[in-house]
């Protein structure tokens, strides 16, 4: 019997371009099939560094975003009342004409007046230095939003952070513990690296208070409470230091855990380094006190001494362990508040050392460290960590995350064979050496970036009184070390005028009016509020530049199309949210494989626009002719950020032969599209371990510009720039906060890692919200940008909330029954299911599934609108009355958005008469005409 | 009605690992991808940006909940991976969380295809592929009542019955690069949970892996002996069955646990 014939050569098209996928922060490479010029298929591109061929179901539904009928079709300008979605469309240059008189009367008249703010942003190497050359300290991206506990954590500790700088060895490491919420990023590395790793029968432990994903295919899984992982990780810490398995050798090798801290309670010095006259820092050994920084010493790690000028010291090893060494950090004391067994932690604790000692890793890799010392192989740990906004977006955030890179540090699993390993171009300094920038030079530009890393007071962006210079606050005394800004505290605060009057808001693909801002309802309502003196928007102007019609687009002024991820050139850049991996620097670039079919522009090429008909340095010639009149892909090539470093490391040079550092290449981009659209440079075998004392690898990262020279880089297991804050807060020093920040600095400006309970529980009636709840993203959406695809919404339309069988119980709630989740700032009607697999003093449900009804394209009946909903609205952007002081719900540190503090309280209620959850919004009109 | 070729020697399947597939619903949406423009798409969406977007898909996963002590869900049925080194997955001590990809499983005794009143279901002789030949389809539906594992999908609005073809557009497919004529759903997996092959070669990959990892066929004893091939999830170290280790203390009566770092010989 023969098989009937069938067409089974049929090409995808008659053309493949490759390019980036942008439908989440991954950034895999992709192949694009055409014909006729129209995309016919998606699918990954095997040759690629990141996805290695693999695409995810955001990935393969790419198409469908592109051709989504939510797509915006030419610039628009309100011409109703902000907020009800009447638009006009208006031309390319009435719109860009409009937007740079309107910011060209802010920058004449003071550029902090203008707020920008840009969320899904993966551009920020331009949009920064945009914002530092308009002259506003207004800027950030939607870190602080997201995880910038995590990376400022990571930053201050390691110079690295989880997921974007750092990633566990996937090839070598024996036992992984993912804490937290884990699952969005880094998407598609992470899987591949999960698989590898059950492949090998590596142990996979995941520590989430719900079983879903990758915590579903864990060897063990952890339901713990929310917001304890700081105890879990402190007891771990206590069940190691006393039974003395941790590698104090890696410590003074590595880390600070040696230098000597000064112990001289009411001094200016309290808590700083000892350091000799030339700011070399201090240790004690047994013939003396010597520089730290020495190789060939043995250090001690205990011991009191009394330094040569009277004062008293210990090394910051005694410190740290003083503190957890106490029964305060047992299993036992801390067993109840996490929800997990003392005899759980206790074992997880022998199991953490096994892996790390019991069976060192050795590679037969020869490698000189940074004092000229040849060693003859690689030994390493074989533990490692990966978290992610589980464990950032809590109030403790900071400290935990500390706590967790502080609990790698003493099993000397940190960038050795097996355990987390670092991404170059990290580290640069820890923190990285870059300041944000605080005052305008007679161009009008900033001295520096908006963003950076403060390392003491000075580095703060308050004035003369100490009052916020900042919309958003950050960098001020009140969340000081607020590296990503605070995009979730810009609108009330442009709102209030508090510290100022701010006249445009300008945001990219930042959805304030719905699932990126906390207390979404009152959001809306100070983007539409009025002042009653001037009958004018408390918020004079809002531009909104997004590509899709989501719910805030019915609340801008202007609105300026941007195209779809395959109608423009983008850079993934090193000086922005590199790609890489441990083994290599990785950047990469999208590009057009289409041509946009309606009147759209790339919002990048708008922002050179607007920066040349403004006038910005850099944007223009002398003669005031634009510098980039081609647009971002001219200055993705011809921008230089310090000569020879550009956006793009590979293919520089005149003649493409750099990497790293070179002149601009006019060829470059046509290299990179003839590579998949990536660049690869790989370290030096020699210099892929212990990369901040590696001599072979610090050369190498400097000869591409990543660093300055090849001194080491220090671990910081006691975090120094901490505690000069909290000196400031004592009284020393000529900055100092004022007096209603002062307490909160001192308690949580601790140089060693602590836990304190997330704020909002804290501050609430006890009893009042018994349950914590969360939320997390499906791993097939992300953001709402990709949750109204037409093949994804097939998958998950329609969200629930989940409750553990138990809970409901007692609550009387059964399957498929309503409930009233109330919290101290709001109340929300929704359909409830059981659910087994979480921690039962939790409730959660899927993110940013429910939607407005008549945004996305959707229609009005669309189960995202009716019966999907938000948690936003129970999330205050504010603390709850019962703490003290006026604060956002934020970290005090680091300002991120406390999300997963989040305490409620549960009631059976009737359904609703329409099965619709509650609230709802009056339905937008479709943005059109 | 319809009858099945002789069994041929070749048999072309899936091995799906249970053990890392993490639901991320990566291989579904890449089959509604690939197949959309294939030969043998499209896969037509019903109201798709409306109140209840309903669509064609060869592929979908499910999550099942799995209690401490009960054993998988069918169609994971315990007896199917009875054999003793699987018990502990089968009943698992702490409780699961198991991601199911469900497609056709291209059955040697297919009962959708002898089912099929006018021979549009057929299996290939040469491979061992289960298609639809949709010029012959009457879209009677015969052939979902038939399946045991709901792997059919009727399309309304093409009138067709529609299946997983295991992309046999791609993987003979001589316009693509040859590492690329593999099913889509198998390139996509971000975890590497796929795998394809031939599955009557007991050489071949996919066959080592199904015999040493215990691989089975869901409802076996249904007797449509399905050539796709299940990896059930590997018995989990979770430590539920290591002895609750007491505290261990240093005695701090006899020395201050900090006093025996004091005079630790360390090297930097």
């Amino acid at each position: 019997m023969t098989d009937k014939p069938l067409d089974l050569h049929r090409p995808t098209g008659d053309e493949v371009k490759t390019t980036t996928c942008y439908m989440c922060a991954c950034r895999c490479g992709i192949r694009v099939h055409l014909r006729n010029g129209r995309v016919t298929y998606i699918d990954g591109n095997p040759a690629h560094p990141v996805n290695r061929g693999v695409i995810c179901a955001k990935g393969s539904a790419g198409i469908e975003q592109h051709g989504s009928p939510a797509r915006l079709r030419s610039p628009l300008l309100r011409v109703g009342e902000r907020g009800a979605g009447e638009f006009k469309e208006i031309g390319w240059d009435e719109a860009l004409a409009l937007a740079a008189r309107w910011l060209g009367d802010i920058r004449a008249r003071n550029p902090d007046e203008l707020a920008f703010f840009t969320g899904r942003d993966q551009s920020q190497a331009l949009t920064g230095w945009w914002a530092q050359q308009f002259g506003t300290v207004n800027y950030a991206a939607h870190g602080g939003f997201c995880s910038v506990n995590m990376a400022a954590a990571g930053m201050y500790t390691l110079g690295s952070a989880f997921w974007e700088f750092g990633e566990p060895d996937w090839e070598h490491t024996r036992y992984l513990m993912l804490w937290g919420v884990a699952e969005d990023h880094d998407s598609n590395p992470i899987k591949l690296g999960l698989g590898r790793l059950k492949g090998r029968g590596a142990k996979v432990v995941a520590i989430n208070p719900v079983r879903t994903g990758y915590a579903a295919i864990a060897d063990e899984w952890i339901g713990i409470r929310p917001g304890t992982d700081g105890l879990l990780a402190g007891a771990l810490v206590h069940e190691l230091l006393h039974a003395d398995r941790v590698d104090l050798d890696y410590l003074v090798r590595y880390s600070n855990a040696h230098w000597l801290v000064v112990d001289d309670l009411d001094g200016a010095d309290d808590g700083l380094f000892a350091r000799d006259a030339e700011g070399h820092p201090l240790c004690a050994t047994r013939e003396g006190i010597v520089r730290a920084d020495l190789a060939g010493i043995a250090p001690r790690v205990v011991g009191e001494v009394t330094l040569a000028d009277g004062r008293r010291a210990a090394p910051a090893f005694q410190r740290l362990a003083e503190r957890f060494l106490d029964a305060a950090w047992s299993p036992d004391a801390v067993a109840d508040r996490c929800g997990v067994a003392a005899g759980t932690i206790r074992r997880l604790a022998r199991e953490l050392a096994a892996a790390a000692f019991d069976d060192p890793i050795r590679l037969p890799v020869a490698w000189t460290d940074v004092h000229g010392r040849r060693h003859d192989e690689m030994v390493g740990r074989a533990v490692s960590m990966h978290a992610m906004r589980g464990i950032s977006a809590h109030s403790n955030g900071f400290q935990t995350c500390r706590l967790l890179h502080v609990l790698q540090l003493l099993l000397g699993a940190i960038e050795t064979p097996g355990s987390f390993r670092f991404q170059p171009p990290y580290p640069k300094g820890i923190p990285p050496h870059n300041r944000p920038g605080k005052s305008r030079q007679p161009n009008g530009a900033l001295d520096a970036a908006p963003l950076g890393f403060p390392q003491s007071p000075d580095d703060l962006l308050v004035d003369a009184d100490g009052r916020p210079r900042r919309i958003d606050k950050a960098f001020s005394w009140e969340y000081p070390l607020a590296v990503h800004g605070m995009l979730h505290t810009v609108v009330r605060n442009a709102h209030a005028g508090d510290p100022y009057r701010i006249d445009t808001l300008l945001m990219f693909m930042a959805n304030m009016a719905w699932n990126s801002a906390m207390a979404t309802g009152e959001t809306m309502r100070m983007l539409t509020d009025r002042d009653p003196a001037t009958g004018e928007y408390r918020i004079p102007r809002i531009i909104y530049s997004d590509a899709y019609a989501s719910e805030m687009v019915a609340y801008a002024d202007l609105v300026l199309p941007d195209t779809t991820y395959l109608e423009r050139h983008d850079a993934i850049s090193l000086l922005d949210r590199p790609i890489s991996d441990a083994d290599a620097a990785i950047d990469g670039i999208r590009r057009p494989v289409v041509a946009p079919d309606r009147d759209v522009r790339p919002f990048q090429d708008v922002l050179l626009d607007l920066g040349a008909r403004l006038g910005l340095p850099g944007m223009v010639h002398d003669d005031g002719r634009p510098r980039f009149p081609g647009g971002f892909p001219q200055y993705m090539v011809e921008h230089q950020r310090a000569p020879g470093i550009g956006l793009l490391a590979g293919w520089r040079g005149a003649d493409g032969a750099a990497s790293g550092k070179g002149d601009p290449n006019p060829r470059q981009l046509a290299a990179y599209a003839g590579n998949g659209c990536f660049f690869r440079a790989e370290v030096p075998p020699a210099g892929r371990y212990f990369k901040m004392a590696n001599r072979d690898y610090l050369g190498w990262a400097q000869s591409m510009g990543f660093v300055g020279g090849t001194q080491p880089q220090v671990l910081a297991l006691y975090a120094e720039p901490l505690q000069r804050f909290r000196l400031a807060a004592r009284g020393h020093g000529n900055r100092q906060p004022p007096d209603k920040d002062r307490a909160r600095i001192a308690q949580h400006f601790d140089p060693l890692p602590d836990w304190q309970a997330p704020f909002e529980g804290a501050a609430l009636q006890p009893g009042a919200y018994p349950l914590a709840a969360i939320t997390q993203r499906p791993m097939f959406m992300y953001h709402a940008w990709g949750s109204q695809n037409r093949w994804l919404r097939q998958i998950a339309a329609r969200n629930v909330l989940y409750i553990h069988p138990a809970t409901a119980a007692a609550h009387s709630l059964a399957d498929g029954d309503w409930a009233e989740l109330r919290s101290h700032a709001g109340c929300i009607l929704v359909p409830v299911r059981l659910h087994g697999a979480v921690e039962a003093g939790t409730v959660w449900t899927w993110n940013a599934i429910g939607k407005r009804r008549g945004t996305w394209g959707l229609h009005r009946d669309a189960p995202e609108g009716r019966r999907g909903f938000l948690l936003n609205h129970l999330i205050s952007d504010l603390l709850p009355a019962g703490h003290a002081g006026d604060y956002a719900n934020a970290d005090p540190i680091t300002g991120q958005a406390a999300w997963y503090d989040l305490r409620v309280a549960l009631r059976r209620v009737e359904p609703p008469s329409g099965g619709d959850s509650l609230p709802q919004f009056a339905p937008l009109p479709v943005p059109r005409r | 009605m319809t009858a099945l070729p002789l069994p041929s020697p070749r048999k072309l399947g899936l091995v799906i690992d249970l053990d890392t597939c993490v639901g991320c619903h990566a291989c579904a949406v890449a089959c509604k991808e690939w197949n959309e423009q294939g030969a043998f798409g499209p896969l037509p969406d019903q109201d798709p940006y409306g109140a209840e977007p309903l669509g064609v898909w060869f592929n979908r996963v499910h999550t099942y909940e799995v209690a401490a002590g009960n054993p998988l869900p069918p169609p994971t049925p315990a007896r199917a991976i009875a054999p003793a080194a699987s018990a502990a997955a089968a009943a698992p001590a702490q409780g699961m969380t198991v991601h199911f990809p469900r497609s056709c499983l291209h059955c040697e005794d297919a009962a959708c295809v002898t089912v099929c009143p006018t021979g549009a279901s057929y299996k290939r002789a040469s491979d061992g592929i289960v298609l639809v030949d949709e010029d012959k389809c009457i879209g009677c539906k015969l052939c979902a009542w038939a399946c045991p594992y709901g792997a059919r999908e009727y399309s309304e609005v093409r009138g067709v019955m529609q299946k997983c073809t295991l992309c046999v557009d791609r993987i003979y497919n001589e316009s693509l690069d040859p590492a690329d004529r593999q099913p889509a759903c198998v390139l996509a997996c971000p975890t590497r949970a796929r795998h394809f092959g031939d599955l009557g070669d007991p050489g071949s990959e996919v066959s080592r892996l199904v015999a040493a990892r215990e691989g089975y066929a869901p409802l076996p004893e249904l007797g449509y002996r399905p050539v796709n091939r299940y990896l059930p999830p590997r018995p989990r170290r979770d430590g539920a069955a290591a002895a609750d280790p007491a505290a261990e203390r240093f005695d701090a009566s006899r020395l201050p646990p900090l006093l025996r770092w004091a005079d630790r010989l360390l090297s930097r």
